[in-house]
């Protein structure tokens, strides 16, 4: 690791960075979770964000969303600066992003189609006939079948809801999606339809995302980096360079029978 | 954001009739295209009486997903019509939308006649099976509490113990609280109006007969309703979100007996008691205010209370206690034990059962009211 911390490698200088952390610490209380992490994520790329139990994947991702308050450093989002952003410019930042949580956060009261369009008449405000067909479109994009839109999210299954979940995070086409362990608890093949769709959606939408996974076979299929939360910082590469990583958890992470037989289908 | 405004117009071009869109079509920008769309629409149905409509979106600088869907539906929604990109990455946005596009959704809505009937009917329906389901409860409960007399162990009186100091001890001071005001309020209404006729002493006995027959248990049984029926829906719901309820069956744990019946025994036990408490709370209220505004003493209150109201005022009032004991209970663990997946059906049997309890607590007090009446006490 360079003695300044973060990214190891850098290799493509010159592309736009639509995710910039730098120097950010993380604490509850006394317990440092992160400290002086710095990251950069590239417009168009798939970050897949791994780490062991307790070293704050999640903590991680919420702190960028802004649901945890950051004690210091910084953190600029498709160029702004989220420290001073407030009112009207952050819920124009909001719209640009989208965020999928682990168990969908679907609003219970409401029908997946209406969840869907909830961003959509609270941003763009555009009239009912076209926000309904929309919301089939991001239905049928995500996979869903066609009937999915009527029901309640208490009616589709755990993989069911994680579209419907995505489909909302979709809704206003952002530049920049926040994935938290999208595959847990889906079936091999619901996991690799899944991968395929967000590798799909990227290519058609040119998508930017970061995805908290412990899944290897998502790591391998969709990500071109991966960033290893390791002593309360984070380290950058592609698959080939974290496998010749010398890290204790790393080695084990990417060498263990788990890793290698996720990579040796590659 | 300072960006181009869409823009569109038909064309003829070759003879066939060409939408050409341009400036930005995202789902930020199209808010107040619709106007604009209709006259457009209206002036090129004159010319060119629909037909194939090709697209052409080579002056289109950005697009998302609802762009491109409204595009494509604006030039007539066929999936197939061919659309002409000046980037590479418009034509791959085109390419996803069309996969996906849907038949414009929702039929017309049925008449609010036909609905208010369905509803009505449905409502209905679903009343006789939750009225027979909980009848169902009933008797399970009633075969596990035989049961249990038979084994005595079955009881759990550890857990009934510890029911009872929620439902029973913590109750004491709002159950207390409100019946004494009652009293406070009773008094001095009865004071009010019977000095119209000069009988203001007798508000010893408006209060006395009134807390006792009614209101001491009647407030009583509407608070622990609020208060415990509740809680025990939201304890037993939560724990049926978390499949605790199915781990118990599967380890042969049966929840009627675990959860069910320790709290219908404390409520049970603990209604009584607190009605008692409520009785002399309220009195005590009634006092106060006798001494405040009809310059009685305790002891004259008391004395006049001991030789007017008779011993039956209060029986009536306490063998009723129990009775919405088990009523609360039974429905409160009943709607809890009807919850399933979601925290959201936690919330509204939570309040069903409230409101539930509440409704058959009146109800059954004027059933008792009757017997009472035909057993002239």
């Amino acid at each position: 690791m360079s003695a300044e911390g973060g990214q190891i490698v850098d290799h493509r200088d010159g592309r736009e960075v639509v995710l910039k952390l730098r120097d950010v610490r993380t604490q509850f209380g006394d317990h440092v979770i992160h400290d002086r992490l710095d990251l950069d994520v590239f417009r168009g790329e798939v970050v897949g964000l791994v780490g062991g139990s307790g070293t704050g994947k999640s903590v991680l991702l919420r702190t960028i969303i802004g649901l945890n308050p950051l004690r210091h450093g910084r953190i600029d989002m498709l160029g702004i600066d989220t420290r001073g952003v407030s009112g009207r410019a952050e819920q124009a930042l909001q719209a640009r992003t989208g965020v999928q949580f682990q168990d969908g956060a679907l609003f219970s009261s409401l029908t997946v189609a209406d969840n869907i369009i909830v961003p959509i008449r609270e941003h763009a405000g555009l009239d009912e006939p076209l926000m309904q067909s929309i919301a089939a479109l991001k239905i049928a994009m995500t996979g869903l079948p066609p009937d999915a839109g009527d029901k309640k999210p208490s009616e589709l299954s755990g993989g069911m809801r994680k579209r419907a979940s995505l489909a909302r995070a979709l809704a206003l086409d952002p530049e920049l999606l926040f994935l938290d362990e999208p595959t847990a608890g889906l079936d091999p093949i619901g996991a690799a339809h899944y991968d395929a769709l967000i590798g799909q959606l990227r290519q058609s939408l040119g998508l930017t995302v970061l995805m908290v996974t412990h899944d290897l076979d998502s790591l391998n299929a969709v990500c071109d980096r991966i960033a290893v939360l390791l002593d309360k910082r984070v380290v950058v590469g592609t698959m080939e360079e974290m496998l010749a990583y010398d890290h204790p958890w790393v080695r084990e992470y990417f060498h263990g029978p788990r890793g290698r037989a996720a990579i040796r289908q590659e | 954001m300072a960006e181009a405004d869409p823009t569109l117009r038909y064309v003829e071009r070759g003879g066939a009739s060409v939408l050409e869109v341009g400036g930005t079509w995202t789902v930020f920008s199209m808010k107040d295209l619709r106007p604009q769309v209709q006259k457009v629409r209206r002036s090129a149905q004159g010319r060119t009486g629909g037909g194939a409509v090709v697209v052409d979106a080579k002056k289109v600088e950005r697009l998302d997903t609802a762009g491109a869907l409204e595009i494509l539906q604006l030039a007539g929604g066929d999936p197939d019509t061919r659309v002409e990109t000046a980037e590479e990455r418009h034509a791959d946005l085109f390419k996803v939308v069309r996969e996906n596009m849907q038949a414009p959704p929702r039929p017309a809505r049925v008449d609010w006649f036909t609905n208010l009937l369905e509803e009505i009917g449905r409502d209905l329906i679903g009343l006789g099976h939750h009225t027979r389901a909980l009848c169902a409860f009933l008797g399970e409960v009633v075969v596990v509490f035989l049961r249990a007399c038979v084994q005595p162990r079955r009881f759990r009186i550890g857990a009934v113990v510890q029911q009872m100091l929620e439902v029973w001890i913590k109750a004491l001071i709002i159950v207390g609280v409100l019946t004494f005001l009652i009293g406070v309020v009773i008094a001095y209404q009865g004071v009010q109006q019977l000095r119209q006729f000069g009988a203001e002493t007798f508000t010893v006995e408006a209060v006395g007969i009134g807390m006792f027959r009614e209101l001491g248990v009647l407030l009583t049984a509407i608070i622990v309703a609020g208060r415990s029926g509740s809680a025990f829906t939201a304890q037993i719901g939560t724990m049926q979100v978390n499949q605790e309820v199915d781990a118990m069956r599967t380890i042969g744990l049966d929840p009627i007996e675990w959860l069910v019946l320790p709290r219908i025994l404390a409520l049970v036990i603990s209604m009584p008691l607190l009605a008692f408490w409520g009785n002399m709370t309220g009195l005590l209220g009634g006092a106060v205010a006798c001494i405040v505004y009809l310059d009685f003493t305790l002891v004259q209150f008391f004395d006049r209370l001991r030789d007017t109201v008779g011993i039956w005022h209060f029986y009536t009032g306490m063998i009723k206690a129990p009775v919405f004991g088990i009523v609360i209970a039974a429905i409160g663990c009943f709607e809890g034990l009807r919850v399933r997946g979601s925290a959201e059906s936690v919330g509204q049997l939570t309040t069903r059962s409230v409101v539930e309890s509440i409704f058959c607590v009146i109800v059954l007090d004027a059933v008792f009211s009757v017997i009472f009446l035909l057993a002239k006490v």
